[in-house]
């Protein structure tokens, strides 16, 4: 295999990566919760979601994000639909953001994430606390959502760094 | 006014119904879709619930997979740890032993007096069938506190059996799949255990409270609880035998009372399945 061809496989992969990192993460939860440490918990695929679905939204399709929202209700043992809706929910209000913004800025897509992840993680909590009688722990979710807002900043900035990197010349970008 | 009114309802509407590029469903298609979804779950469809049982197979043994690297992480982290705090947990063991040798002996000589006892006033003991499992997944998520475990229906595990970490109680069985099952531990939020407190012989209901420690609820107030009170099954309900330990009594400075599990639910690679049936004694 020529060193063009495996150059443009490595591109064709990269462009992938927040699909599967959405997957490792939904299946993995890769939230740091073994570290035991009182209320710290965070939610990566809602960082990802969001982020993804306001800057590229085809790198991460509403179907695939569907599925991933199966794959974390059956491995985190939720009754089915319940993340997918939520994620959807992210892609949703991402969507509605692109549209009214002229001029992207972090800051203004920090805050409007706060706004989202409380939107969305109260009709999550709604739909488990009411709908399926499932008990969770409201100061966990609050130290969960405080976390995930914190975050958001921290991975924005990172994966501001990869766009570049990746997806430089993309006038999507 | 009306103009930024209808701006909204633009947006709004290119959000939700538009497909944007290189997407194959708009968003509220899906959205739908998944409404639609959590009703079924909600009323038990048994599509779903075959849809679910699938979908099980395929995750958890994925979900164990990619879940390797981050084991391993965590495996190190445990494993150092444990390495700095060596010298201190050799001189806790030996004076731990000392006293363990001194209570078998007694539990010895309770245990035969305990069954003769029992022939005499003709009571029934529990026999039980173990299965031994492996721990794929351990879901230790703010919200459930549950582990997939590697048996399931093929190798005879039933809803309800308890799961053992040694000879501790750390949970039940409340999801049975073909290769594989789900226990929710007894830390979690929704798990509710009928045990007694002894001594004293208290009955009470140990509710999980999704961190490691769990909470008695429904005692009377007077109940004069000591710290390291030994917290038992009470068999109650019939869903577990009575007298499995599950954890002692922790009284913290605002005089919460407390149960600290016997087992660390964040370590815990293998478990036992057992199921418990009334049997005659020989």
């Amino acid at each position: 295999m020529s060193i063009q061809v495996k150059k443009s496989l490595f591109k064709k992969l990269l462009t992938f990566v927040p699909l599967i990192l959405l997957f490792v993460s939904v299946m993995n939860e890769f939230d740091f919760n073994y570290l035991n440490y009182k209320y710290f918990s965070f939610n990566f695929p809602f960082i990802l979601i969001y982020y993804w679905s306001l800057k590229r939204s085809e790198s991460l399709g509403y179907g695939y994000i569907f599925v991933a929202g199966l794959f974390n209700d059956v491995t985190i043992g939720f009754p089915l639909g319940v993340s997918g809706l939520t994620y959807l929910l992210i892609c949703g209000f991402a969507a509605y953001l692109r549209n009214i913004t002229l001029r992207p800025n972090l800051i203004n897509d920090w805050m409007f994430f706060l706004f989202t992840i409380l939107f969305v993680t109260s009709i999550n909590y709604f739909l488990l606390i009411s709908i399926f009688s499932i008990e969770m722990n409201y100061y966990e979710l609050m130290g969960n959502i405080f976390f995930t807002f914190i975050f958001y900043y921290i991975f924005a900035y990172l994966f501001d760094i990869y766009l570049r990197l990746v997806f430089k010349g993309n006038k999507n970008v | 006014m009306a103009t930024s009114r209808d701006d909204f309802v633009i947006a709004i509407r290119s959000a939700f119904l538009k497909k944007g590029n290189q997407q194959r469903f708009s968003l509220i298609a899906l959205i739908f879709f998944s409404i639609a979804l959590i009703a079924l779950s909600r009323f038990n469809f048994p599509a779903i619930n075959y849809l679910k049982i699938s979908l099980n197979e395929i995750i958890y043994r994925a979900s164990f997979v990619v879940s390797i690297p981050e084991q391993q992480i965590q495996n190190a982290s445990i494993a150092l740890n444990k390495h700095f705090k060596l010298y201190k947990d050799l001189e806790i063991t030996k004076k731990k032993i000392k006293q363990l040798e001194y209570e078998k002996y007694n539990s010895n000589y309770l245990t035969s007096e305990n069954e003769r006892l029992r022939k005499l006033i003709d009571e029934y003991i529990i026999q039980s069938d173990e299965l031994v499992a492996k721990v794929l997944l351990d879901k230790n998520s703010p919200f459930l506190r549950s582990i997939i475990v590697n048996k399931g229906s093929k190798d005879g595990v039933k809803l309800g059996m308890a799961v053992l970490d040694d000879q501790y109680l750390i949970g039940k069985i409340v999801e049975v799949n073909y290769s594989t099952s789900r226990a929710l531990l007894v830390s979690d939020l929704n798990s509710k255990i009928p045990i007694s407190v002894e001594p004293g012989n208290l009955l009470s209901i140990l509710s999980g409270t999704g961190k490691d420690f769990g909470k008695i609820q429904y005692t009377q107030q007077d109940f004069n609880f000591q710290e390291s009170d030994i917290v038992y099954t009470s068999g109650s309900g019939g869903i577990f035998k009575s007298g499995i330990p599950i954890g002692k009594i922790k009284i913290d400075t605002n005089k919460n009372i407390k149960v600290k599990f016997f087992s660390n639910l964040s370590q815990i690679t293998f478990v036992k399945l057992v199921s418990f049936e009334k049997g005659e004694i020989k």
